[in-house]
């Protein structure tokens, strides 16, 4: 976009207020899986026995009527003699500071170097732990899983939908460009896949990928699968768009230079479409990250110990789970946070680029 | 007798790039039983002054400013109510595009009756009769199965003389066309203007007639105003403004006529381009593209001079003031 | 002459159902004979519907013709018919040779492309001055040719008024050196004290380049001014053909004499339209008359004009007319 529509565009886009807090959370949410390894105090794998289902550690500041610092006790585990309950009782006395830049299980930083520096933590303790979110059914922080997990729920979407966009793009412009059969054929095709429902049909193909494959071999087929449906829908609109955009003299200048026919697709009419990608990507997106863990979730995506927040949410399934342990839906708020996010500022990238709406909106 | 009488008009739109002057400070009336034409390029302000007139201006982001009275009543500050009763009944419009002031899912009977409705007590099947009656006297063929036509099934000269014969049927007192003709072909253009004189000579009703067409303004207006960014830079009767114009915009737009004799030859032109209505010169607005430009233009916003015979003309050349006495320069 | 055209027709189905049926046809050109000669404009004049347009498109390819032949002539005299059986090397030729000005100003130049972006486009397909420096001066020099600075190539079109993109989109025009130019209605969408100055910059350009242009109007005026010979059309027909001189002053065919009739004269003293005599309404293409197109608002129809279509016959050297009034 160039000059006064930039400008324009982006004022429109901040007087969103939905759109600016979105676009904030979605800053986060990126900078922290970005620097998951770095931000969590644990590793995503270990296990701990002796803190299964442990609720979120209480951190403490003050000691004696007095500010001392953020820390924690450390923890004794034992059971409720009538209820059989678990419980974890504070030893007061194993008092265990919160520290900053601490250094704790290694990692390869962006795969790159090896580090054990973790933000902060407090250190390898077999009493104690920080766990922010509280631990899992096998004693594993859940915060750092919820942080290893953002990885595959918010890139799964993200390479998922620039796919499908990428695939309608071009589908939809040649059926538009070209009309005739060409045109016929395809409309008739998408017609006949979107006619299947949508989730039945992400697992039936999430199925057919073989259980023996590695952990990231699985995650890229978990993305084909979800872009598999995704362009449909795309290529509709892109048709729609092309079928007017040919008829603009622009177009019909280029065909009179004698530009080639796939020349004229990829350099004047799917450039003409780039408002319209951009909002339909930033809205698919949402989709996306609930296909993904959908899948996940019914257990035929990724599997343990990779993880993802839908398969973190596989733990949180019964209503006794959930009531004795409610921290464990935490991922699910991740989820709507994304979701809701990516909503909001496709909505104000939608109203921002709308040359119809150039006044004041109410 | 003034009919409308419109005092230092200002419509003024606040817009992200600033403050769109689309109408600045204009002044005319329109007199009984007249044809008056507006005439201008794009940007000049004129569908803005009748969408002024008319109250169809939403305030923010417009400001209005000045005064406009229908027979003596203010209209300015109007409210919508007050404004509906007068729209149709005293003062009917009629725009450019014909076919998009049809709704395509109605008949036109069903349309034309609905407009007629609001401002007539008779009953349905009266109504019907009189719009008939009204698309027969301006020469639609078998009016009676017409009306019972979609719009798409006409031309577009057929939809304009129908929208005319809407407009007519409520009797208004004035009539306001924005460039009616434009977008039709000469031909039926021809027809649709020569509907206009007669029903105006039978109807005596007054026409404010918007249009670029000085060759149409030629054929039907008894008085000319012409517009440039803004402002009202001539008014003149028709004849003497073709036979005696006097503002070098005025004389530059007649001159770019196309004459059998200049077959060949350079045509004369206005150089440069209208302003956008953001950007409109400090001073006289015509002065980057006039002939006649002095420093005085480039300073300040000339004032209307006024000759015989109502013609005025607004522009430092005729300025009594700049030392060159009132005399005509030209 | 450069370009010939015989017999052609143009008929758009209209496709209806499931399976795109054809349910009817838009009979935008029925039988159009013309020839368009080195270095001359051929004006095309009519209303809208009487398929100019259409025409223009068929020239520059934009369309192909349903049935006919366009024969394309370069100046060593070798003849190739622009159909699509064309081969590769003619087709590439002729598109040199053919170019095209459009009517919107504001859809004729992609909105997304700087100038210098817009008028690089035909120069790269045909390989002209492959030499990035030699490409940028060139660019630089048409823009000046057209009366724009070289500076405008970095910006974009919203950027200019109509007539300056009208400029630009007659600079791309021209890039590439054409024989002809089909211009369609370039100045209509103009403002009036804009449009004179582009019809000079053609002319200008027209006699700098030695051009000939396929000058597409509804502006009887227009075309008179800038034509060495005229066309004028209804409903897909040629009705009369000749010089400007002569079609303008003796306009024989009645449409044609009722198209000079039904233009506004610029003086009020003599107004004129009253006397304006054409009844009914312009019939559809889908639904065209038989026999002459005109003959259902022809003050002159008689039993025959409505049984057969008249072709063209010549009246003199300079003039053509189809019409019955004037055979036998």
């Amino acid at each position: 976009m160039k000059g006064n529509t930039a400008v324009r565009v982006r004022k429109a886009f901040f007087k969103h207020k939905l759109g600016i807090v979105g676009i904030i959370i979605l800053i986060l949410l990126y900078l922290m899986i970005l620097f998951a390894d770095f931000l969590a105090p644990y590793n995503y794998k270990n296990t701990k026995r002796d803190f299964t289902f442990s609720e979120p550690t209480k951190i403490h500041w003050r000691k004696d009527d007095k500010f001392v610092g953020p820390f924690v006790y450390g923890m004794t585990r034992s059971r409720d003699p009538v209820t059989f309950a678990v419980k974890y009782v504070e030893d007061q006395e194993k008092v265990y500071p919160v520290k900053f830049f601490v250094r704790g299980e290694t990692y390869k930083f962006w795969g790159l170097w090896e580090t054990d520096v973790h933000l902060f933590g407090i250190g390898q303790h077999d009493d104690a732990v920080l766990y922010l979110f509280g631990g899992d059914r096998f004693g594993r922080d859940l915060f750092s899983r919820v942080l290893i997990g953002g990885r595959v729920s918010l890139t799964a979407g993200l390479i998922g939908t620039f796919i499908a966009v990428v695939i309608g793009a071009i589908v939809g412009a040649f059926s538009g460009y070209f009309g005739g059969w060409i045109d016929v054929t395809i409309q008739r095709l998408i017609e006949i896949l979107r006619s299947f429902p949508r989730i039945p049909l992400w697992l039936a193909l999430a199925m057919l990928l073989p259980p023996t494959w590695p952990s990231t071999t699985v995650y890229l087929g978990i993305v084909i699968v979800l872009s598999f449906i995704g362009w449909m829908g795309v290529a509709r609109v892109i048709r729609g768009m092309v079928l007017s955009l040919r008829e603009k003299e622009y177009v019909l200048a280029a065909q009179v230079i004698g530009q080639s026919n796939f020349k004229i697709i990829t350099k004047h009419l799917i450039p003409n479409t780039i408002t319209y990608l951009v909002v339909v990507s930033t809205l698919s997106i949402p989709g996306m990250i609930l296909g993904e863990s959908s899948i996940s979730f019914l257990g035929l995506g990724i599997k343990e110990p990779m993880t993802s927040w839908g398969l973190l949410l596989k733990q949180a399934q019964s209503l006794s789970d959930i009531q004795s342990h409610p921290w464990l839906m935490i991922p699910g708020l991740f989820i709507i946070l994304a979701v809701l996010s990516f909503n909001f500022v496709g909505d104000a990238l939608r109203d921002a680029l709308d040359p119809y709406r150039a006044v004041d909106k109410v | 007798m003034s009919i409308i009488q419109v005092e230092r008009l200002k419509s003024h739109f606040k817009t992200d790039e600033g403050i769109v002057k689309a109408v600045d400070d204009i002044s005319f009336e329109l007199r009984d039983n007249e044809i008056l034409a507006l005439v201008g390029e794009s940007g000049c302000g004129k569908s803005v002054t009748v969408q002024t007139i008319m109250g169809l201006l939403k305030c923010p982001p417009a400001i209005i400013e000045g005064s406009i009275k229908y027979l003596g009543k203010e209209l300015i500050g109007m409210s919508n109510k007050a404004y509906q009763r007068l729209r149709g009944k005293e003062i009917g419009m009629i725009f450019q595009e014909p076919m998009s002031a049809f709704d395509p899912l109605y008949t036109v009977g069903e349309q034309a009756c609905e407009a007629v409705s609001v401002h007539s007590k008779l009953d349905k099947a009266g109504i019907r009769d009189k719009i008939i009656a009204m698309f027969n006297k301006v020469g639609i063929p078998e009016a009676e199965s017409r009306y019972d036509e979609y719009p798409h099934q006409m031309s577009g000269g057929m939809l304009q003389r129908m929208l005319i014969a809407m407009t007519l049927a409520c009797d208004p007192n004035v009539l306001i066309a924005d460039e009616p003709t434009t977008a039709l072909d000469v031909t039926i253009q021809a027809q649709v203007l020569n509907l206009m004189r007669d029903l105006q000579k039978e109807f005596n009703t007054s026409i404010i007639f918007i249009t670029h067409d000085l060759g149409v303004v030629a054929e039907l207006a008894d008085r000319i105003h012409v517009m440039y960014a803004g402002k009202i830079v001539e008014k003149a009767q028709v004849v003497e403004l073709f036979d005696r114009p006097k503002h070098p915009y005025t004389k530059g737009l007649l001159a770019s006529r196309l004459k059998r004799d200049l077959k060949g030859q350079i045509l004369p032109f206005i150089k440069g381009t209208v302003p956008r209505a953001f950007e409109f010169p400090k001073g006289c607005r015509f002065h980057p593209r006039c002939p006649h430009a002095m420093e005085i233009c480039r300073q300040r916003d000339p004032e209307p001079v006024v000759f015989e015979n109502g013609h005025s003309c607004s522009c430092w050349l005729y300025a009594s003031n700049n030392n060159i006495d009132g005399v005509d320069k030209t | 002459m450069i370009l010939k055209g015989t017999n052609i027709k143009k008929y758009f189905p209209i496709r209806k159902g499931v399976f795109l049926q054809t349910a009817g046809y838009v009979k935008a050109l029925e039988q159009v004979d013309f020839e368009l000669n080195e270095h001359e404009t051929l004006g095309v004049v009519g209303e809208s519907g009487c398929g100019k347009t259409t025409l223009g498109r068929v020239i520059t390819l934009i369309y192909s013709a349903t049935k006919g032949h366009l024969a394309y002539t370069t100046p060593d005299h070798h003849t190739s018919h622009i159909d699509k059986t064309i081969n590769k090397h003619d087709l590439k030729r002729y598109r040199r040779d053919m170019q095209m000005v459009f009517q919107d100003p504001f859809s004729s130049l992609d909105p997304r492309m700087t100038i210098g972006d817009i008028l690089r486009e035909p120069l790269d397909i045909h390989q002209i001055y492959p030499n990035r420096n030699e490409r940028d001066e060139y660019i630089e020099y048409l823009l000046s040719r057209v009366g724009l600075y070289p500076e405008y190539a970095i910006r974009y079109p919203h950027e200019f008024s109509g007539g300056q993109r009208q400029r630009i989109s007659i600079a791309r025009a021209i890039a590439l050196k054409p024989r002809a130019i089909v211009c369609d209605e370039p100045t209509s969408a103009l403002d009036v004290s804009v449009q004179s100055q582009i019809i000079n910059l053609l002319q200008e350009l027209k006699e700098q380049e030695r051009m000939a242009y396929f000058f597409i109007s509804h502006d009887l005026d227009l075309v008179h001014h800038i034509s060495d010979r005229i066309m004028v059309m209804y409903l897909g027909s040629v009705m009369e053909e000749g010089s400007a001189y002569e079609v303008f002053n003796h306009a024989s065919h009645p449409y044609t004499r009722v198209l000079m009739k039904s233009i506004p004269h610029w003086d009020p003293k003599q107004r004129k339209l009253g006397s304006v005599h054409l009844k009914g309404e312009p019939p559809s293409p889908i639904n065209p008359p038989k026999g002459c197109p005109f003959n259902t608002r022809c003050p002159k129809a008689y039993d025959r004009c409505a049984r057969e279509m008249p072709t063209l016959k010549r009246l003199n050297n300079h003039h053509s007319v189809a019409c019955w009034l004037y055979t036998d």
